[in-house]
């Protein structure tokens, strides 16, 4: 049983017959723990190159999808279909004067850009692409990337008021106050879940939506839980902060919230923050609602490639539901969200939560 | 804890202000508890512009007041001073002028539709009311050469005869425009998160309005049937078939929907006006002040006067503008030139009822509020 993307590694290599005298080149020196250090270096980069090939793609296709559902072409001119549009984003990006406005907190200004980019980097550490494809199985996996997620507020906040810009202000305030209104809800939809599996370790969760009722109906937990589910995919659009519930930036009211003042390099960070955000949150739904990896296993391909391509369709089946969703409806008010967020979803995904218990104590699933 | 009121200058550059115009908010968090309209950003001096052209040169200059509406522009004016001279317009004349206009309040509409939903945070409808706003420019494209700034209405009837295969395509248009209006109702309409973002927001009771100055569908939101088209019809609306879309609910939403019927009763008109097509004139044959050109290149030329001085006397004249009530007022003094050129425009008094609809409540409705009033910057500096 492969755990993780390290064993996987040292399996591979195994396999094709390198990793012994690999290994006892190092361990001549009393060394293997240099041996461990680079393959997981090299996971992380694998990693990071994945997530920022995603980011760029979701930049591309969300700009096409807009364009799509409103009779346009979108980006053309760069690459086959303007796929390479990120690239020259990129590039124009790094070009542009980085302004610090006089009365901002230059220090706070600067660090939170890589404050909001570390969390959504983070999240993918327990986050299984595949049967085994996983950084570190974290025993806490849920509570992990629930308690991430949550620190994206805390940048949004430190620019807002580094800025000395009012809209930037506001926008920080609003993101403040949404968060606190929408991570409970979600983790109360996601205990629901947890109580269900017994752990808090994503892999499990996987593992128990395994197999199917009847040889049709994947055992998911969107149709065991769909309360939960509903409740889950609110909370984490919120938490994506996108229409309808963009509000830290709301361009507008807010021109751009949070980050008016931010130009160059730093607003680029914020953007592919945002993406890469995006496809964290999208990866949790699929992990504790869709299945994860799991998907009919065919002949002769290793499970790994299998499970990874379930994975990646899946959750781009989620991203696709979030771009629709903010090329079609308006944005909420602050104020309906908060009562959305205190006055419905808590007092449900609560009820949801007792029923989920009852039954369980009860023995009836 | 003690807080501190926020002064927030929302504008003159801002996303959603529709042009230059600035807010002047005392905030108290999100809640607005004061509101200052300061305008005055585009002023041009229109009105100024007025006394020192002669009455034809004036024309272009009305395209440029409200320039998503230009031919209604067009229009008062020279209704103003065809008042002024009393000059005969003959039917064919005005059968493409109340054309011209009804396809203006359309795209205008469209227009204001798309910028609402924008200001909403949807970005659709806005992509979706161009695509039918193009249709009808090339339209006007096809009549006048000009696709925003028409000049088209000349002082006695208008500067071209419709050209070959107009009413076709203009048929064409009202076709395709009736099954988008069922899809943008689609879109819009039935949207909860729409529906609560408008509802109760932005009210504004009859009374307030009427005292406001308040015109056009913006007033009709608030229940009062006041459209000029019905209470002192003017050129062949008297023998048109349409109604006067009111809305009791005084809100935002209302308003809304009122320009929504709006549009669909536009196309009626459109329908009628097309269908019943007189022919003749396009400009009014009568003999006015120094003798016309001869040999002139186009009938507009043949028959009316570039220069003609109007007897001494003054008008005022209103017109129901897709955007309210638009008045010209001209005071000739039996020269070359008014005396002075007084504009009323929609934009400017829908403008000033804004702080009474929204102190109270949050950022996001005045957005909201503000996108339902449906104004043009260059309408309300001048």
């Amino acid at each position: 049983m492969i755990a993780n993307a390290y064993e996987l590694v040292v399996y591979i290599l195994s396999a094709i017959g390198i990793y012994d005298p690999i290994n006892g080149f190092f361990q001549n020196y009393g060394m293997e723990y240099l041996l461990r250090i680079i393959i997981i270096v090299v996971e992380i980069v694998v990693l990071l190159v994945f997530v920022l090939l995603t980011v760029m793609f979701l930049s591309w296709l969300e700009r096409k999808m807009f364009a799509w559902v409103q009779s346009r072409y979108g980006p053309m001119i760069t690459g086959p279909h303007g796929l390479f549009q990120p690239i020259a984003d990129g590039i124009k990006l790094v070009g542009k004067e980085d302004i610090i406005p006089a009365g901002a907190d230059r220090w706070i200004f600067t660090l939170a850009p890589f404050i909001i980019f570390v969390p959504a980097l983070l999240v993918f550490i327990p986050l299984p692409f595949g049967d085994s494809l996983i950084i570190s199985d974290l025993r806490i996996g849920l509570l992990y990337i629930i308690a991430i997620s949550a620190l994206s507020p805390v940048s949004i906040l430190l620019a807002g008021w580094a800025s000395n810009n009012k809209y930037s202000l506001m926008g920080a305030m609003r993101a403040v106050a949404q968060d606190i209104s929408y991570t409970i809800p979600l983790a109360l939809a996601a205990i629901a879940v947890v109580l269900y599996v017994g752990s808090l370790s994503t892999v499990d969760i996987v593992r128990a939506q395994e197999g199917t009722w009847f040889d049709i109906i994947p055992r998911w937990f969107i149709f065991v839980q769909p309360l939960a589910f509903i409740l889950f995919l609110i909370a984490s659009i919120a938490e994506m902060g996108r229409i309808p519930f963009d509000f830290q930036e709301s361009e507008q009211e807010l021109v751009a919230g949070f980050y008016t003042e931010y130009s160059g390099m730093k607003f680029a960070m914020y953007f592919l923050g945002e993406y890469a955000h995006m496809f964290a949150v999208s990866g949790v739904i699929v992990t504790v609602f869709l299945g994860g990896w799991t998907g009919p296993v065919l002949p002769f391909i290793p499970v790994q490639i299998t499970s990874l391509v379930y994975f990646i369709i899946k959750t781009y089946a989620v991203i696709f539901f979030a771009m629709w969703l903010r090329d079609t409806v308006p944005r909420m008010r602050i104020d309906q969200l908060l009562n959305l967020g205190w006055k419905i979803m808590i007092p449900l995904a609560l009820l949801n939560l007792l029923v989920t218990s009852f039954l369980l104590t009860a023995g009836v699933v | 804890m003690e807080t501190d009121e926020l002064l927030l200058n929302m504008g003159p550059v801002h996303p959603a202000t529709h042009g230059v115009l600035r807010f002047k908010l005392r905030m108290d968090g999100e809640i607005i508890r004061d509101c200052e309209i300061v305008m005055g950003y585009l002023h041009r001096g229109t009105e100024k512009l007025g006394e020192m052209k002669t009455y034809l040169q004036f024309i272009p200059y009305t395209d440029r007041l409200d320039y998503l509406s230009a031919m209604p522009n067009n229009y008062a004016y020279v209704k103003a001073v065809e008042e002024l001279a009393d000059i005969e317009v003959p039917l064919r004349a005005e059968y493409i002028r109340v054309l011209t206009l009804e396809l203006n309040r359309i795209i205008n509409h469209l227009v204001f539709m798309g910028s609402l939903i924008l200001d909403l945070g949807a970005n659709t409808a806005i992509m979706w009311g161009f695509r039918e706003r193009e249709k009808a420019l090339q339209l006007y494209e096809m009549l006048c050469g000009a696709r925003m700034t028409f000049s088209y209405m000349r002082i006695g009837g208008v500067r071209e005869d419709l050209p070959e295969g107009f009413i076709p395509k203009l048929n064409d248009f009202i076709k395709d425009m009736e099954k988008r209006i069922v899809d943008y109702e689609q879109l819009i309409n039935g949207n909860e998160i729409f529906l609560l973002r408008m509802k109760n927001i932005g009210v504004i009771n009859a009374d307030e309005a009427i005292n406001y100055g308040m015109t056009g569908p913006s007033l009709r939101g608030s229940g009062v049937n006041y459209d000029i088209r019905k209470l002192e019809p003017y050129s062949i609306y008297p023998d048109i078939d349409f109604k006067a879309c009111v809305r009791k609910e005084c809100d935002s939403y209302a308003r809304y929907l009122v320009r929504m019927d709006e549009m669909k009763e536009s196309l009626h008109i459109l329908r009628q006006v097309a269908d019943t097509m007189p022919a003749g004139d396009i400009i009014t044959t009568q003999k006015y002040g120094i003798a016309p050109m001869t040999g002139a290149p186009s009938a507009v030329m043949t028959y009316f006067p570039r220069i003609f001085t109007p007897p001494v006397g003054e008008v005022y004249t209103r017109t129901e503008a897709p955007k309210g009530e638009l008045g010209f007022y001209v005071v000739s003094d039996g020269t070359t030139k008014p005396y002075r050129v007084k504009i009323r425009s929609p934009s400017f008094c829908n403008l000033v009822a804004l702080p009474k609809m929204i102190v109270g409540l949050k950022i996001p409705d005045l957005i909201a509020a503000f996108g339902t009033i449906d104004i043009v910057l260059g309408d309300v500096d001048r």
